[in-house]
């Protein structure tokens, strides 16, 4: 498929500038539904022109932020800013929100245009210029041949990029987008993954995701909220939630990762400066290179990457640190990648994933062969959390 | 084989059970002869003095009239019900409500027909036309309550919010989303409720008055002095009227059905 690319990615980071005002501010937002706390005293800055993604498991109360945002629900405690200004009380039909629906919400009796226009009707704009932002809208999505056709003479496809242009026809200062590629396939869920980017970047819109799909936050966002049970985790780029998680529920969610529970031993680490923390994690001595708060004595858990993790079938000239030898238990070959589950002596499993860069059918290393796992020191990170 | 020669048995007794005093009445109404049970040869002069009978003609059109109307306002206030029932999730009352808009559909017509009498009569309302409308929307509301609210239950609530989202107030949301969508059950509710009042005798009896003779209520008390072949024949226009509403309607959800399989069709030949 050709394309268009919009405007090269350029770099943006407002929320590392003190200087820079939030666009959208939830300030110690509770939200109750009779007993159950769906959002818990959350604070979050959103930046103006920023992509920016909800993630978490179902249930962990990203819909209900979004939706309070939007105007169907009202916070139980705690305000909304939106440009500064306090937009509870507002009801969803004036505020400057627009979203994009998970089910996609098409009125199935209106033509793909009628859908589009509808939004752009309720302005009362001359109808001259409303078919104009039809059109527009039309030609971004790629669907200028549909115009005439109802919701259900479309594929699912279709219908999602449709239920993008109604919410994107009135310019709204921030779009927000619930689960919107959950219903397509994997390949077009790519595809249309990068589609928003262009047209978030080519517009200059603010939009908010909501997703429990974690390659998808990674791919589209410029941040990303890792949320759970109604608080937020981590807020942070999708490099730094990936490489530098804060806690043990961030490293898990987010990708696959190896974590072996232990002790700390030594710390070379003054505060505010990285140095070398030793842990023991039942009998294994395994380091990282940070800084950290934990201190001798502490119990944390210790969580390296597997695509950091190298294999080989030759002893190592250093085995006292990072350095793990288990017997190949099994094999999953993915591809691009093959991970390898290794069983340590005491039955604890580590995984290593190894790109397969030649196209190799049989692969040196096979199950039962004994192997030598081995990492460097700023692979490995340590979690207090 | 002996077997489906016993199927076709009982199918046919099972139909001619349903069906043979329908046919019965509808031979007769083009009977010659004025007595009923003798046939003497095909004639349309009962459909003929029907026309000229000028009593039976003011009851039909007090009975369309009262239908019309009744049907009416039973959907209005049936349908504003369905959406209190769905869509108010707790309110202070609720199951005394519900309770309450099903009650008339297992209460005993001459319970509903001899309260609302004794209602009209308390307040001082000289009964007629009106208090046979009132009377008729009040049994008719419930059944439409319960055909609108099965479609709520399945309607989409985010095509709603969707529609706020977009800046359109609730009460024009009502009128352009959720009413064209609901339509449909909309109108069955009516045309049940149209016929409920059509064929009802007890609940108008009790509460009509002078000038205000429903079909049913001349019929029956015609036929109280004999059957006449002029019953046979309104009753015979009744059942043809009523065998096309049912033909069209099974006609227009054969249509809507190859038209969404077609959509499907189209859908899955563009692709995505």
């Amino acid at each position: 498929m050709a394309k268009t690319l919009g405007p090269v990615k350029r770099k943006f980071s407002p929320w590392t500038d003190p200087a820079s005002v939030p666009f959208i501010r939830f300030e110690n937002i509770t939200k109750r539904f009779g007993n159950f706390t769906a959002v818990d005293n959350l604070t979050l800055d959103i930046y103006e022109r920023e992509f920016f993604s909800l993630l978490g498991p179902s249930g962990c109360g990203k819909t209900t932020l979004m939706r309070m945002l939007a105007g169907f629900e009202e916070p139980t405690e705690g305000r909304i800013l939106l440009q500064g200004k306090d937009i509870s009380g507002v009801p969803p039909y004036k505020r400057p929100t627009n979203m994009m629906f998970q089910s996609y919400a098409l009125f199935p009796h209106m033509s793909v245009e009628k859908n589009i226009a509808f939004g752009l009707k309720q302005d009362n704009l001359a109808k001259g210029e409303i078919d104009t932002r039809v059109e527009e809208m039309l030609k971004l999505v790629k669907l200028e041949q549909f115009a005439k056709r109802k919701p259900a003479q479309l594929s699912g496809g279709q219908r999602q990029r449709v239920a993008l242009a109604r919410s994107l026809a009135k310019r709204p200062k921030v779009l927000l987008l619930d689960e919107p590629l959950g219903a397509l396939d994997k390949k077009l869920r790519e595809e249309t993954q990068f589609e928003l980017m262009d047209i978030q970047q080519t517009l200059g819109l603010t939009f908010l995701i909501v997703t429990h799909d974690q390659e998808e936050a990674m791919t589209v966002s410029d941040r990303i909220a890792v949320m759970d049970k109604g608080i937020i985790m981590q807020v942070a780029t999708p490099a730094e939630i990936y490489e530098a998680p804060n806690s043990r529920y961030v490293a898990d969610f987010i990708g696959d990762i190896n974590i072996l529970e232990g002790t700390v031993t030594q710390t070379d680490s003054a505060l505010g400066a990285p140095g070398l923390v030793r842990i023991d994690s039942d009998g294994l001595s395994v380091a990282a290179e940070q800084e950290c708060q934990a201190v001798k004595g502490d119990h944390v858990a210790y969580a390296v990457r597997p695509e950091k993790v190298r294999i080989s079938q030759e002893q190592p000239a250093d085995t006292s640190l990072n350095a793990a030898y288990g017997e190949v238990w099994d094999i999953g070959y993915l591809g691009d990648f093959s991970v390898f589950l290794v069983k340590m002596e005491d039955g604890r499993i580590v995984r290593a994933a190894q790109a397969n860069v030649s196209r190799l059918v049989d692969r040196p290393i096979t199950f039962g062969d004994m192997v030598w796992l081995t990492w460097s020191r700023d692979a490995g990170l340590v979690l207090t959390r | 084989m002996t077997k489906n020669r016993l199927d076709a048995t009982v199918l046919t007794l099972g139909f001619a059970f349903l069906y043979i005093p329908i046919i019965i009445l509808v031979v007769y109404s083009f009977n010659a002869s004025r007595l009923v049970t003798v046939w003497g040869g095909f004639s349309l002069n009962w459909y003929v003095s029907m026309w000229s009978n000028q009593g039976l003609m003011d009851a039909a059109w007090v009975t369309a009239r009262v239908g019309l109307l009744s049907a009416t306002f039973g959907t209005i206030l049936g349908t504003l019900a369905a959406l209190t029932l769905v869509r108010y999730q707790k309110f202070p009352g609720k199951m005394l409500f519900s309770g309450m808009i099903y009650a008339p559909l297992v209460m005993p017509e001459v319970i509903t027909g001899l309260s609302l009498l004794l209602l009209f009569v308390a307040i001082g309302v000289d009964r007629g036309f009106w208090t046979v409308i009132i009377a008729h929307t009040t049994f008719t509301m419930c059944y439409v309550a319960i055909v609108v609210q099965s479609r709520l239950l399945t309607f989409d609530r985010s095509l709603e919010e969707a529609a706020l989202d977009l800046g359109c107030p609730p009460v024009k949301t009502f009128f352009q989303i959720t009413l064209p969508l609901i339509l449909p059950a909309v109108i069955s509710g009516w045309m049940l409720a149209f016929t409920l009042s059509l064929d009802d005798l007890v609940i108008a009896s009790f509460n009509t008055g002078p000038g205000a003779t429903t079909l049913p209520i001349k019929i029956y008390s015609q036929v109280r002095l004999g059957v006449t072949p002029e019953i046979n024949a309104i009753c015979t226009i009744l059942i043809a009227l009523v065998t096309l509403g049912v033909i069209a309607t099974s006609i227009g959800t054969k249509r809507a059905e190859v038209r969404r399989i077609r959509d499907e069709h189209m859908a899955l030949r563009t692709g995505s």
